[in-house]
């Protein structure tokens, strides 16, 4: 039946297990390298912004649906778990109730945004992130307006205090490694393929018996998951939570990562977040006008690989791999090239 | 009891009647045609039994049970499945997991976020055996999009198979076929045991004829005419619709 070659299939899987492997052992390894507790603080908001990513890009990769209002999302969590340590919730207790109030609100995002796809999808994504932000702003005695919300100190899980840069990283690096893990799992499940299917074909996908709102319903609420995930990482992280980061710019700012990596792609978004986050916080320091090269960097990416850094570099490798190859004959005779 | 009951059909787009008051009973098992020239109405009475469109007003049974106000996806699993004039396929896959998206729509694994899906062996099978049902499953893994129109044609045909549907609906299965093509079809559809019921829609008068039993003739939105094929093409309507007075 299979046309494939069963040990081309075994070596490839092989190759994908190494790769894995070696990319586990750079990330455990990076606070020993990486020198010094500034690139370790990177390195935390790089995973951060990942999981982040991974969230919107099971939206926008894997449901067709481009949002520009999950940071509307990621705020929400970030605020909810400030407030919830406010009001003297136990860490735990506030993670809990955090993800429980984003995902609350994701179904109510969901439940509006869904009245439509394509541009009106984003339309309604956008204006319900400016609602968000603006209550963000305006809503003063629950989250203090521009000043915004402290967290005084960062959780110890099992006696493991977070207040260290590099605790915090490896804690950040183990629900990067859950996102990642739970988005693979998600992709290659059946619900998977219906989302996807939803995505290339919903017309065929109702007449084959699929419920193609409620796929993409429970898409935006696992997408909402993992982005309140993010959401209270980031709150940890900076101890600190404004409006500014549930503003449109934070959202556009996402969704780049996942169109810049490689939408409907493990990789990609993670990618994306590593390039954004680098050169907003390294290239700064050198470049004044950082933004005007991380914009000739989307441009050059959406020319050369507008599939996105992870796909366009693979097919890359792939065009080299077929010149070197030596069987790579000349085109045969009589065909235009 | 009918396998297919459509009772007074209407449907209007604005100002323009594309179905007008069609009433159709299509018998268990009966292989029936459905013809007329452009525009007669053919695929919206189709988009209308599979519920892609809402009638304005009138009916339509499966087996005795009302699916008039049924949305496209309950149709499928009360057992109605369709193919379309445009191929609507999913072209970044391999034609089995066409196939097997076909199965998962009527399985509750659908809804499954955990287990991976090329490893349910049972789904698997039988997207094997849809494929060679329709004599693909030589090419399972391949991409779709590195396949021919007819191969495609016949992946829908596998697909509607596959969800063991009792009434199959198939918008012009011959269209864009080469000769060699539409003979394999005709063999394949010739072969799908009675317990399936089939409305077709075709053009392709010779293969078309030999294959229905009972033929209706729409023309502007109307069933005109309804018969066997003697009666059909007996009837001075059809001639006057098809070759002019």
């Amino acid at each position: 039946m299979s046309e494939k070659n069963p040990r081309a299939v075994s070596g490839g899987n092989q190759a994908r297990i190494f790769a894995v492997a070696v990319a586990a052992l750079v990330l455990l390894a990076l606070p020993f390298w990486v020198g010094g507790v500034f690139y370790v603080n990177i390195s935390s908001q790089i995973l951060i912004y990942a999981v982040f990513a991974l969230g919107l890009n099971v939206l926008v990769g894997y449901a067709g649906l481009v949002s520009l209002g999950h940071a509307g999302i990621f705020g929400i969590a970030a605020y909810a778990t400030a407030i919830a340590l406010d009001a003297g919730f136990g860490s735990f207790g506030a993670i809990v109730f955090a993800l429980a109030v984003t995902m609350a609100g994701m179904a109510v995002f969901a439940a509006l945004s869904l009245r439509a796809t394509g541009i009106g999808f984003i339309m309604i994504t956008l204006a319900l992130g400016q609602i968000l932000w603006g209550l963000a702003y305006r809503w003063i005695s629950l989250t203090s307006g521009d000043n915004g919300l402290n967290v005084v100190s960062r959780p110890a899980p099992f006696g493991f205090d977070l207040s260290d840069p590099v605790a915090f990283y490896y804690a950040t690096l183990c629900v990067f490694a859950f996102t990642i893990l739970a988005s693979a799992i998600f992709i290659h499940s059946p619900f998977g393929a219906s989302l996807k299917g939803a995505r290339d074909q919903p017309r065929r996908m109702n007449a084959l018996g699929y419920h193609v709102w409620l796929i993409r319903f429970y898409a935006c609420l696992f997408s909402g998951f993992l982005t309140g995930i993010a959401g209270i990482l980031f709150v940890y992280y900076n101890q600190f939570i404004s409006p500014q980061t549930l503003a449109l710019t934070s959202s556009a700012e996402v969704l780049l990562m996942v169109i810049s990596g490689g939408s409907g792609t493990l990789l990609g978004p993670i990618a994306g977040a590593a390039l954004v986050v680098i050169v907003k916080n390294l290239a700064s320091a050198y470049i004044e006008r950082w933004n005007m090269l991380l914009g000739a960097i989307f441009v050059a990416i959406v020319v050369f690989m507008p599939e996105g850094l992870v796909p366009g570099s693979a097919r890359f490798a792939r065009w080299v791999a077929k010149a070197l190859r030596p069987s790579a004959a000349p085109a045969k005779p009589g065909k235009t090239p | 009891m009918s396998a297919l009951v459509v009772s007074g059909l209407e449907k209007s787009f604005g100002g323009l009647r594309v179905t007008r008051m069609v009433n159709l009973s299509v018998e268990p098992g009966e292989r029936r045609l459905i013809i007329g020239p452009n525009g007669a109405g053919k695929t919206t009475l189709f988009n209308l039994i599979a519920g892609e469109i809402r009638p304005d007003r009138g009916s339509i049974a499966l087996f005795g049970d009302d699916l008039t106000r049924a949305p496209s996806r309950r149709r499928a699993h009360m057992g109605l499945s369709r193919t379309y004039q445009i191929i609507t396929l999913f072209p970044g896959d391999t034609l089995l997991h066409n196939v097997l998206l076909s199965l998962l729509g009527l399985s509750r694994l659908r809804w499954n976020p955990f287990l991976p899906l090329h490893r349910q062996r049972e789904l698997m099978a039988q997207a094997e055996a849809a494929l060679a049902r329709v004599n693909l499953s030589h090419m399972a893994s391949r991409s779709l999009a590195e396949t021919s129109y007819g191969e495609r044609r016949r992946v829908e045909i596998a697909m509607a198979l596959a969800q063991k549907p009792k009434v199959l609906l198939l918008d012009e299965p011959f269209a864009g076929l080469s000769v060699d093509e539409r003979r394999d079809v005709q063999k394949l559809l010739a072969g799908i045991p009675r317990d399936v019921t089939i409305v077709m829609i075709e053009h392709d008068m010779d293969v078309a004829l030999d294959f229905a039993e009972r033929i209706s003739v729409m023309h502007f939105g109307e069933v005109i005419v309804e018969g066997s094929r003697a009666e059909v093409v007996a009837d001075p309507r059809v001639k006057e619709i098809y070759f002019g007075d």
